[in-house]
């Protein structure tokens, strides 16, 4: 499977709230331990136990990109990721304020917005993430998966009866 | 560099804050966490401090791998003279509350003194500020924690806190983080509350530069999966720790109405499936969760399913509440277990120690020692779970008589109850042991009278000693990293051996301690998991230092030793039952009634059992009286202490 069809698909129902994910992102890309340089970060409600990681979504029509002023942010289709060139970048973070998932970053150590690169095809979320919260998986197949899930969950409802998977 | 994280001494009498440096040969002698604490509580306390008093430190720190790409480092750890026992005062919790001290700067806080009025500690990147807690004070564990983030206006600081156990002085009222992440143990809580200071809390967002980031990531993915493969582990991922329960008590490893029963009839009622089963419809399938950066995710979700509470959010139980709420008191029914794990954990208070002394109560009760005209009229019998939920909220708000009595500790309690009640105390330094009953396992018996904050589970237990894992594997994990040719046996019912396990288990747990390491993540219940072979890489990955097993192996003894040192300055002496290395009479005297063929019927064997300490003591490089030789003093570098490097 070529990394050009595969996206970061995210079952918030499986995360623990570990916050790992944040932790190898940070060492991963700046080589330090410190949240706020992470490219995912885990919202909580903790009254609830309700954990959400979010991430970017690398989108097709990527608000980020349209809003730029200076044509720092395209596509790379064989990454199928959107990217930050920081040469062209003024660091006026447009971008951070118009993205609808809050997955563009601002680092105020650099100066510097940041997002998620999916770590040219081996990101280490998904690598780390022991309970397969995260995963990275073809496009095509996302819905798919999900179909599963749901359909998992009709039939345990409407039978009382867990299907396990093959 | 996780090694340019600073300790902070804050005075809450005058608002004084001094910030300074851990220098390097202080941490190359304590490393961090549970024992530069113990060595920062040698030197900050006076022989004799009173514990609810300004002068007694209150010591709040991680270790030194907290924060770093190293596996589950979440672990915070508090220290004090303890208000329940006069000795030690130790607690270690996981969470998120020691990685965001980290990233706010900080890995020790050293607090003094007593503020004048309702307080709290606010700690942002670098800067230490004392706050007005006049709108917490009061609060629950959980609505304080979330009261501080609305008036700071940031969700995401992070906050231990104390609960009204706390601010009502319990002797045993812990501190918390997060649902229920609680330094459970030695009344850390009151000695909060005794400083009128309701929390500490923390944000920060400061770099902890790993040392060699690739190489710390790759080591970081191994570790982690050696840790997860582990059948133990994966287990406490989907049970939590009940998944012992079930085991435990069909061996006869459990004590039941107080100490007259070593297993608990009915016990199926409580099992983790049948807890799963409940909260499955109010949780969904997936209801486990993790402290930072830990694969494991042993902490259950739950809502409470019926009764006035119905709904309430919690996490757990415990395989500790399950014994203190069901089991001890027997009421094993999962709604009492439910319910009593809520409110501890609203009030900030020891789940074990209320359960273990609720239970003492009880059988006071029916002995006539204590009547009902002493608990103004609630049926104090085993068996009455009202009575059970009653007492939990009775002793965090001093109602009455019992629960006033109680709420001072087991052994103020059994002055204040008179008769024998005393001998009836399942405790050693005056701290209550978990549910377990150590009468047919000698080497556990052994470590609980010899723990260094009193009767504990998580300080020297040789857990795997019930694995019965052939002597070739013992050895293996026993000689490492010093060399052991003495005996070993693979039968927990034996007495042969068993000290060096302590011992050795006495490093290793001082080593994750210091660390920041989770004990799920070590020789523990595990037999496979990482010890001081894979520590030096971990710390050389993250932080640049350079240990050999051996030398990791040395701190540990040394901050052990420290302990040690503390406890004899206020008066540990060995055989004495308040403050010794001594377990209650009935160990010796009352053989168990249930349990495995090799269970049942035993007692343990007190010339042994003296030679067992005597054993250890060698072992430890103490005298016949446990204290240290002046050789052993000297191969630690204690010799000159109180030696005020901090």
């Amino acid at each position: 499977m070529e990394q050009k069809d595969k996206v970061l698909m995210i079952n918030p129902e499986k995360c623990t709230g570990c916050r790992l994910c944040e932790l190898v992102c940070a060492v991963k890309h700046d080589g330090s331990s410190n949240p706020a340089r992470s490219r995912i970060r885990v919202m909580k409600w903790e009254m609830d136990g309700v954990y959400i990681p979010m991430a970017c979504q690398q989108c097709q029509d990527a608000p980020c990109m349209g809003v730029c002023p200076a044509n720092a942010i395209s596509r790379n289709d064989d990454l199928n990721r959107i990217e930050v060139d920081y040469d062209k970048c003024i660091g006026c973070r447009s971008c951070v304020a118009v993205c609808p998932f809050g997955a563009m970053g601002f680092n105020s150590i650099d100066k510097k917005v940041f997002k998620c690169d999916l770590c040219d095809g081996d990101p280490q979320c998904v690598r780390f993430c022991e309970v397969q919260c995260v995963e990275y998986v073809d496009a095509d197949d996302q819905a798919i998966l999900k179909k599963q899930e749901a359909a998992k969950k009709l039939h345990a409802k409407s039978h009382k009866v867990a299907l396990k998977d093959a | 560099m996780a090694l340019d994280r600073k300790i902070a001494y804050i005075n809450l009498s005058t608002g004084k804050i001094d910030i300074k440096p851990i220098p390097l040969d202080v941490r190359r002698k304590f490393l961090g966490g549970r024992g530069l604490d113990a060595y920062l509580l040698l030197n900050h306390s006076k022989k004799g401090c009173d514990p609810l008093g300004p002068a007694n430190p209150l010591i709040v720190s991680g270790g030194i791998l907290t924060a770093t790409c190293a596996s589950a480092t979440a672990r915070t750890h508090v220290m004090a003279k303890s208000p329940l026992t006069g000795l030690l005062g130790s607690c270690n919790m996981g969470g998120f509350f020691a990685p965001e001290m980290a990233w706010a700067g900080f890995h020790h806080l050293v607090i003094k003194g007593k503020a004048k009025k309702p307080s709290y500690i606010y700690i942002h990147n670098g800067e230490i500020e004392i706050r007005d807690a006049k709108n917490i004070w009061g609060k629950t564990t959980t609505d304080a924690q979330w009261a501080i983030r609305d008036e700071l206006n940031d969700q995401e600081v992070k906050s231990l806190v104390c609960g009204p156990a706390g601010e009502n002085l319990v002797a045993f009222a812990n501190v918390m983080t997060g649902i229920k992440n609680a330094g459970g143990r030695t009344g850390m809580g009151a000695v909060m509350g005794s400083k009128n200071l309701k929390a500490v809390a923390c944000r920060g967002t400061m770099d902890i530069k790993i040392a060699h980031p690739v190489e710390a990531l790759e080591y970081n993915k191994r570790f982690i999966d050696q840790i997860t493969s582990a059948k133990v582990n994966k287990t406490q991922g989907t049970l939590g720790t009940p998944f012992i329960w079930g085991a435990t008590n069909s061996w006869g490893g459990v004590r039941t109405r107080n100490f007259q029963y070593n297993q608990c009839e009915y016990a199926d009622d409580i099992e983790p499936e049948v807890i799963d089963d409940i909260c499955e419809d109010t949780m969904g399938p997936y209801h486990m969760s993790g402290c930072f950066g830990c694969q494991v995710h042993c902490r259950a979700q739950y809502r409470i399913p019926s009764g006035p509470l119905k709904g309430k959010y919690e996490e757990g139980p415990e395989y500790t509440s399950q014994g203190a709420f069901g089991g001890e008191t027997d009421t094993p029914r999962a709604e009492t277990v439910l319910v009593g794990n809520h409110l501890v954990d609203q009030y900030g208070m020891d789940n074990l120690e209320t359960g273990s002394l609720i239970s003492w109560a009880m059988e006071l009760y029916e002995e006539g020692i204590i009547s009902s005209k002493d608990t103004d009229g609630l049926d104090l019998r085993f068996g009455n779970d009202e009575a059970v939920l009653e007492m939990i909220e009775r002793i965090c708000f001093r109602k009455g008589k019992v629960a006033d009595a109680i709420a001072n500790g087991g052994i103020p309690a059994s002055k204040t109850f008179g008769k024998n009640s005393f001998d009836y105390l399942i405790q050693v330094k005056g701290m209550s042991n978990l549910h377990s009953d150590e009468r047919a396992t000698p080497g556990l018996a052994l470590n609980i009278a010899t723990a260094s904050r009193g009767s504990d589970h998580l300080r020297s237990r040789p857990a795997i000693d019930l694995y019965h894992l052939p002597e070739a594997v013992l050895r293996k994990i026993y000689s490492s990293p010093i060399p052991y040719e003495g005996p070993l046996s693979s039968e927990h019912t034996e007495y042969i051996g068993k000290p060096w396990q302590v011992f050795w288990q006495e490093n290793c747990y001082m080593g994750v301690d210091c660390l920041g390491i989770c004990k799920y993540h070590t020789t523990f219940l595990g037999a496979t998991l990482p010890n001081f072979e894979d520590w030096p890489k971990v710390l050389y990955f993250n932080t640049g230092l350079e240990f050999t097993p051996e030398e990791l192996w040395e701190i540990s003894e040394r901050c052990n030793m420290v302990e040690r040192l503390f406890n004899l300055r206020e008066g540990l002496t060995r055989d004495d039952l308040e403050k010794g290395d001594m377990i209650n009479h009935r160990y010796f005297d009352e053989p168990t009634r249930r349990g495995a063929p090799d269970v049942v019927g035993t007692t343990i064997d007190r010339e042994k059992f003296t030679k067992m300490i005597d054993e250890f003591y060698e072992h430890k490089g103490l005298d016949k009286k446990g204290k240290p030789k002046a050789k052993t003093l000297k191969r630690l570098g204690l010799t000159n202490e109180p030696s005020k490097m901090l």
